[in-house]
C-alpha cells in the first residue's frame, strides 16, 4: 500500500503525458500499465506502423529510383525484416517513455489495476498478488482502447486468417492476398503497407468513399492514387457473409446491388477500436458510460465520479493519441489550478493518416460547411504546380482551405500529398490561435518548399494566386 | 540543489500576487513548508511557503511589489552554491511570464491601488483592506475545489483593465470581426490564452444585447422607436456602469428650513438673486466635493486620480434622453453665477446646442428628479466617476423637533457610490457634510 496524489490507470499516449505533467507539477504521481509504457501508440499503433509506412516507402523510392539517375539492383523485399524493425522501434520509444517516468519519478505500477472504494486502486500484479494503493487527489482511467473483429458477419478475430492490426503488425511475411476491411486510416496505412511489400490488396470500405471523414475531394484523390498503385479498391461494399477456412478466407461483397466473391489469404479488420471499460469496477464506482459506450466526462475531464476523471480512447473520440495527450495535460493542470488553463480544443484536432500520398486535415470538410449552412470559399493550390514537389517527383494532391468568405476565419484545411501530416500544423496553429488567411500569406514562404502550397491556396482563396 | 520561489497561484483566479511582507531574511535557514512571505492575492493574503530545504539566498521581489504567477520572487539554496545563473534568468521569466498582466519593474512600486497619501484622512475602512488588485472579482463558487474547470467560454470576472493604455491581446480574427461589428476590444473580456481575446468572445459580447431582449409582443401592441445616437450612448455607458461598478447607496435627509429662509431672502432682495433650490443643493455638493477629494475621484482601472478642481455635471432630462452638461469649477463660482450657469446649460441641452466640451470633464455627478415629485431615487454612476448624488423633491414633512411633531421642508437625496474607490464611511461623511451645508447655508457662503 502507497499513497500518491495521482494515480493513472493506463500508460498510454493520454496517460503517461498526463502523468508526467502531473509530475511536473509537483504532484506525487503513479501509473498502472500491464504491458509496457506507450501503451497502444508505441506498440501497437502509432510508432509501429509509421515504421512499416517507412519501409514502404522506401520500397517504392527504390523501384522508383532510376528515373532518379539512382538505381538499385535486385530489390528484395522482406515484410518479416521490415516487421523486426517497427519492433524494434517500438521497444526504443516504450524504453524512452520509462526512462521519463524515472526522470520525473513516477512509479510505474506493473499489473492491472481497477479502481477499489472511494480514492484507491486495486494492481494486479503478474504473480496474481492485489495490491492496493492510494490515490489522494484524483484517478484517471486511460484504459484506451482495443481492436475488435465483425463477429456480426462472420469475421471473429482468429490470429491466423482473420487478424486486427495487432497481429498484421508482427506477421513474419507478406500475404499473397488480403482484404482490408475499413478505409479509415489504419485500413488506408496497411493498404499501403502491404502493397508495398507485393500483397494484392482489396480495401473494402461500407461507405461510399476512403478516410469517410475527410473531405470528399481528398478521399477521391486517395482512391485514384491508390487505385495507379493497383489497391483494389471496393468503395460503398456491405461484406453479405465470410467463410473462415484455414489458409484462405471467402468473403461475399455485395456492391451497388451486385454481389461479388473474393478470397484471400488474410482479412485484416480495421472497422474501428472498442474503449476498454470492463473489469475495472466503474459501476461499482459509480462511473457511467455513454451511449456508444465510452466514458462519461465532462468538460473538467472528470466522470460522473467524484475523485475519478476520465481521459484518451476510453473517454470518446476522436480515438487519437494526440486527442488524448492533450487531455492528459489539461486534466494535471486543471488539478493543480493552474490560471487560464485553455480546454480540449475537440474543434481542432487535426487528423493524419499516413499512407502515401499523405492525408492530413483540421476543421470542417466542404460537405459539413454545406450541412451546416456556413457560408465559405475554397482555396486550393495542387502540388503539381510547386516547384518543390516536382523537384521530389511527388506531385499528387494539393492544399485544400475552407474560408470564412467575410472575415478570413480558417474553417478547414486538407491537405493530401507528400508530408501532408507534416504540412498541416501550419494550418493547425492558424487556426488555433484565429489567424486568418491573410495572416498566413503575410507569412513568407521560403523557396522552395512544399509549405508553398499552403500559401498560394491561401491567395487562391483570396483570388490572387500567383503560381496557378 | 537550489529551489526557485516563485509567486504561485494560491487561489484558483489568481494571475499575480503583491509581497505584502518577507516573513524570512536573506541567509535565514529554511525548512519545506515553512512560510517564506504574505502574499496578497485576489482574494486574501495568504502565505507562501518554502519549497524546499535551504538558506534563503535572495530576495528577488522587495515588499509593496507585485509579480504574475510563475515569475521567480527568491532563490533557496545552500549557504556556498553559485545561484548566479538563476538569478540571471529572472527577468526573462518575469517578461515571459509577464503576459498581458502588470509586471512591476523593480525599481517602481507596485501596488496597483496605493495606500491613501499621507494627508488624506484615512478612511474609516469597514472592508478588509483587500482591494488592492484591479477589478477583484466576486470569487465564482468553483465546481470542485479539487479540480477548478478550465477557464471555458463563460468568464464571469468583469474586464479587467489594460494595462499601460496598451491595447488588449486579441486574435487576429477577433480584431476584423470586432471592427466590423464596431466592438471596443477594450470592453470585452478574454478567456483565451493568458486572457486574450478571441473569437468566441466577441460572439458572446455582441449577442449578449439582443439574447437579453423580452420576446416581442404581437404585432400592433407596440411601436418600434429606433435608436438615436444618444439613446445607444445611454445604454452602453449606463450598461457599462451596473455591471462592472459595484455600487453601494446611501441616503440622507436634510432640513431645508434655512434654506428656504435664504431663498426667501434672496428672492426679496430682487429677481436677479433669485436662486432654485436644486441650484443651493448644487453649490452645496460642489463645496464638500472640494473638502472631499477622495469622493471627487475617477476609477482609472489601475489607479484612482483624486481631483482637486471641482467638475460637476449636471443630469438634464431631454427629449429623447439624458445629457449630463458640466458646471466647471462649481465650488469656487458664486451661488448666482451657478445659477445663471446651471439655467444656460440647461437650455442648451433641451435645444440639443450643447458643444462637447460642455458635456465632458465632469469630476462628479448629480442628479435631481424632484421637479417630478420623486421623493427619492437612485442614479447610475458615470463612469469613470465614483459616484453620484440623487436628489428628491423638497417636500413639506412632519418631523419631529425637540419632541413636537413640526412641518418643516425636507429633501432626501441618496449617492451612490463605487465600492472601489468609496467606502461606507467615507461616503457617508462627504453627505454629512453636505447636510450641513443645507441646513446651514451660510456655510457655502463661508
Amino acid at each position: 500500500m502507497a499513497s500518491y496524489d495521482v494515480i493513472f490507470l493506463g500508460g498510454g499516449p493520454a496517460g503517461y503525458v498526463g502523468a508526467i505533467r502531473c509530475a511536473q507539477l509537483g504532484m506525487s504521481t503513479a501509473v498502472v500499465e500491464r504491458e509496457g509504457l506507450g501503451g497502444t501508440c508505441v506498440l501497437w499503433g502509432c510508432i509501429p506502423a509509421k515504421a512499416l509506412l517507412e519501409s514502404a516507402s522506401l520500397a517504392v523510392h527504390v523501384q522508383h529510383g532510376e528515373a532518379f539517375g539512382v538505381t538499385a539492383g535486385n530489390v528484395k523485399l522482406d515484410y518479416g525484416v521490415a516487421m523486426k524493425r517497427s519492433r524494434a522501434v517500438s521497444q526504443q520509444n516504450s524504453k524512452g517513455v520509462e526512462f521519463l517516468f524515472k526522470k520525473h519519478k513516477i512509479t510505474w505500477l506493473k499489473g492491472t489495476g481497477r479502481l477499489a472504494g472511494k480514492k484507491s486502486v486495486a494492481v494486479k500484479n503478474a504473480d496474481g498478488k492485489d495490491e492496493t494503493h492510494e490515490a489522494k487527489k484524483a484517478i484517471v482511467i486511460s484504459t484506451g482502447s482495443r481492436v475488435r473483429g465483425l463477429p456480426q458477419v462472420g469475421l471473429e478475430l482468429n490470429k491466423t486468417t482473420v487478424l486486427s492490426s495487432d497481429e498484421v503488425l508482427v506477421l513474419e511475411r507478406a500475404p499473397k492476398t488480403m482484404a482490408v476491411i475499413g478505409a479509415g486510416a489504419v485500413g488506408c496505412e496497411f493498404a499501403d503497407v502491404f502493397s508495398a511489400f507485393g500483397t494484392q490488396v482489396t480495401l473494402i470500405e461500407v461507405l461510399p468513399s476512403l478516410l469517410p471523414l475527410e473531405d470528399a475531394e481528398v478521399s477521391a484523390e486517395l482512391a485514384r492514387s491508390f487505385k495507379k498503385r493497383k489497391i483494389d479498391v471496393v468503395t460503398g461494399a456491405k461484406i453479405g457473409s465470410a467463410k473462415v477456412g484455414k489458409d484462405s478466407v471467402t468473403l461475399t461483397i455485395d456492391v451497388k446491388g451486385e454481389s461479388k466473391t473474393l478470397t484471400v489469404e488474410k482479412v485484416l479488420v480495421a472497422t474501428g477500436r472498442a474503449p476498454n471499460v470492463e473489469d475495472l469496477g466503474l459501476k461499482e464506482a459509480g462511473v457511467q458510460l455513454t451511449e456508444r459506450g465510452f466514458i462519461k466526462i465532462d468538460a473538467r475531464l472528470a466522470t460522473t465520479a467524484e475523485g475519478i476523471y476520465a481521459i484518451g480512447d476510453v473517454a470518446g473520440p476522436p480515438m487519437l493519441a494526440h486527442k488524448g495527450s492533450r487531455e492528459g495535460i489539461v486534466f494535471a493542470e486543471t488539478l493543480a489550478g493552474l490560471p487560464h488553463v485553455q480546454p480540449v480544443p475537440y474543434g481542432n484536432v487535426p487528423n493524419a493518416t499516413y499512407c502515401h500520398p499523405e492525408v492530413a486535415s483540421v476543421g470542417f470538410t466542404e460537405q459539413q460547411l454545406k450541412d451546416k449552412n456556413v457560408a465559405y470559399k475554397v482555396g486550393k493550390f495542387p502540388f503539381s504546380a510547386n516547384g518543390r514537389a516536382r523537384t521530389a517527383g511527388e506531385t499528387e494532391g494539393f492544399v485544400k482551405i475552407l474560408a470564412d468568405p467575410k472575415y478570413g476565419e480558417i474553417l478547414g484545411a486538407h491537405i493530401i500529398g507528400a508530408h501532408a501530416t507534416e504540412l498541416i500544423h501550419e494550418l493547425v496553429v492558424a487556426r488555433e490561435n484565429e489567424l486568418t488567411i491573410e495572416e498566413v500569406d503575410l507569412a513568407i514562404h521560403a523557396h522552395p518548399t512544399l509549405s508553398e502550397a499552403i500559401a498560394e491556396a491561401t491567395l487562391d482563396a483570396m483570388g490572387r494566386v500567383i503560381h496557378a | 540543489m537550489a529551489t526557485k520561489v516563485v509567486m504561485e497561484a494560491l487561489s484558483p483566479t489568481m494571475e499575480e500576487g503583491r509581497l505584502v511582507k518577507w516573513v524570512k531574511n536573506e541567509g535565514d535557514t529554511v525548512a519545506k513548508g515553512e512560510v517564506l512571505a504574505e502574499v496578497e492575492t485576489d482574494k486574501a493574503v495568504m502565505e507562501l511557503v518554502a519549497r524546499g530545504d535551504g538558506v534563503l539566498r535572495k530576495r528577488v521581489l522587495g515588499e509593496g511589489q507585485t509579480a504574475p504567477v510563475g515569475q521567480l520572487v527568491g532563490v533557496i539554496a545552500a549557504a556556498d552554491e553559485d545561484i548566479g545563473s538563476i538569478l540571471s534568468s529572472a527577468p526573462a521569466a518575469a517578461e515571459t511570464a509577464g503576459g498581458g498582466a502588470a509586471t512591476a519593474a523593480p525599481a517602481t512600486p507596485a501596488a496597483p491601488a496605493a495606500p491613501p497619501t499621507p494627508g488624506t484622512p484615512a478612511p474609516t475602512a469597514t472592508q478588509a483592506p483587500a482591494a488592492t488588485q484591479a477589478p477583484s472579482a466576486p470569487a465564482p463558487s468553483g465546481p470542485a475545489p479539487t479540480a477548478p474547470a478550465p477557464s471555458g467560454p463563460a468568464p464571469s470576472a468583469p474586464v479587467p483593465p489594460h494595462e499601460n493604455g496598451g491595447r488588449p491581446r486579441s486574435s487576429p480574427l477577433a480584431r476584423r470581426l470586432a471592427s466590423d461589428r464596431g466592438l471596443d476590444l477594450g470592453r470585452v473580456q478574454g478567456s483565451g490564452p493568458g486572457g486574450r481575446i478571441i473569437k468566441r468572445d466577441i460572439e458572446a459580447a455582441s449577442t449578449a444585447g439582443p439574447s437579453a431582449a423580452p420576446r416581442p409582443a404581437a404585432a400592433g401592441d407596440y411601436t418600434d422607436v429606433p435608436l438615436t445616437q444618444i439613446r445607444k450612448t445611454i445604454a452602453r455607458r449606463l450598461t457599462e456602469s451596473i455591471g462592472p461598478i459595484p455600487t453601494f447607496y446611501l441616503t440622507m435627509e436634510a432640513d431645508l428650513t434655512r434654506t428656504a429662509e435664504l431663498r426667501q431672502a434672496m428672492t426679496e432682495a430682487g429677481n436677479e438673486f433669485k436662486v432654485s433650490f436644486n441650484d443651493i443643493i448644487l453649490k452645496a455638493v460642489a463645496t464638500a466635493l472640494a473638502r472631499h477629494p477622495e469622493v471627487n475621484a475617477h476609477w482609472l482601472g489601475d489607479r484612482v486620480r483624486q481631483f482637486h478642481r471641482v467638475h460637476l455635471g449636471m443630469a438634464v432630462a431631454i427629449e429623447d434622453g439624458l445629457i449630463t452638461p458640466v458646471l466647471f469649477d462649481a465650488d469656487r463660482k458664486g451661488l448666482g453665477e451657478l445659477s445663471q450657469e446651471a439655467r444656460d446649460l440647461a437650455a442648451k441641452a433641451r435645444a440639443r446646442k450643447l458643444t462637447p466640451n460642455e458635456y465632458t470633464g465632469s469630476t462628479f455627478s448629480v442628479s435631481n428628479l424632484g421637479m417630478f415629485g420623486i421623493g427619492q431615487f437612485t442614479a447610475i454612476i458615470n463612469p469613470p466617476e465614483s459616484g453620484i448624488v440623487a436628489v428628491g423633491a423638497v417636500e413639506e414633512r412632519p418631523v419631529v423637533v425637540d419632541g413636537q411633531v413640526v412641518v418643516r421642508k425636507r429633501v432626501r437625496f441618496t449617492m451612490s457610490c463605487d465600492h472601489r474607490v468609496i467606502d461606507g464611511a467615507t461616503g457617508a461623511r462627504f453627505l454629512q457634510d453636505v447636510r450641513r451645508m443645507l441646513e446651514n447655508p451660510l456655510m457655502i457662503v463661508y
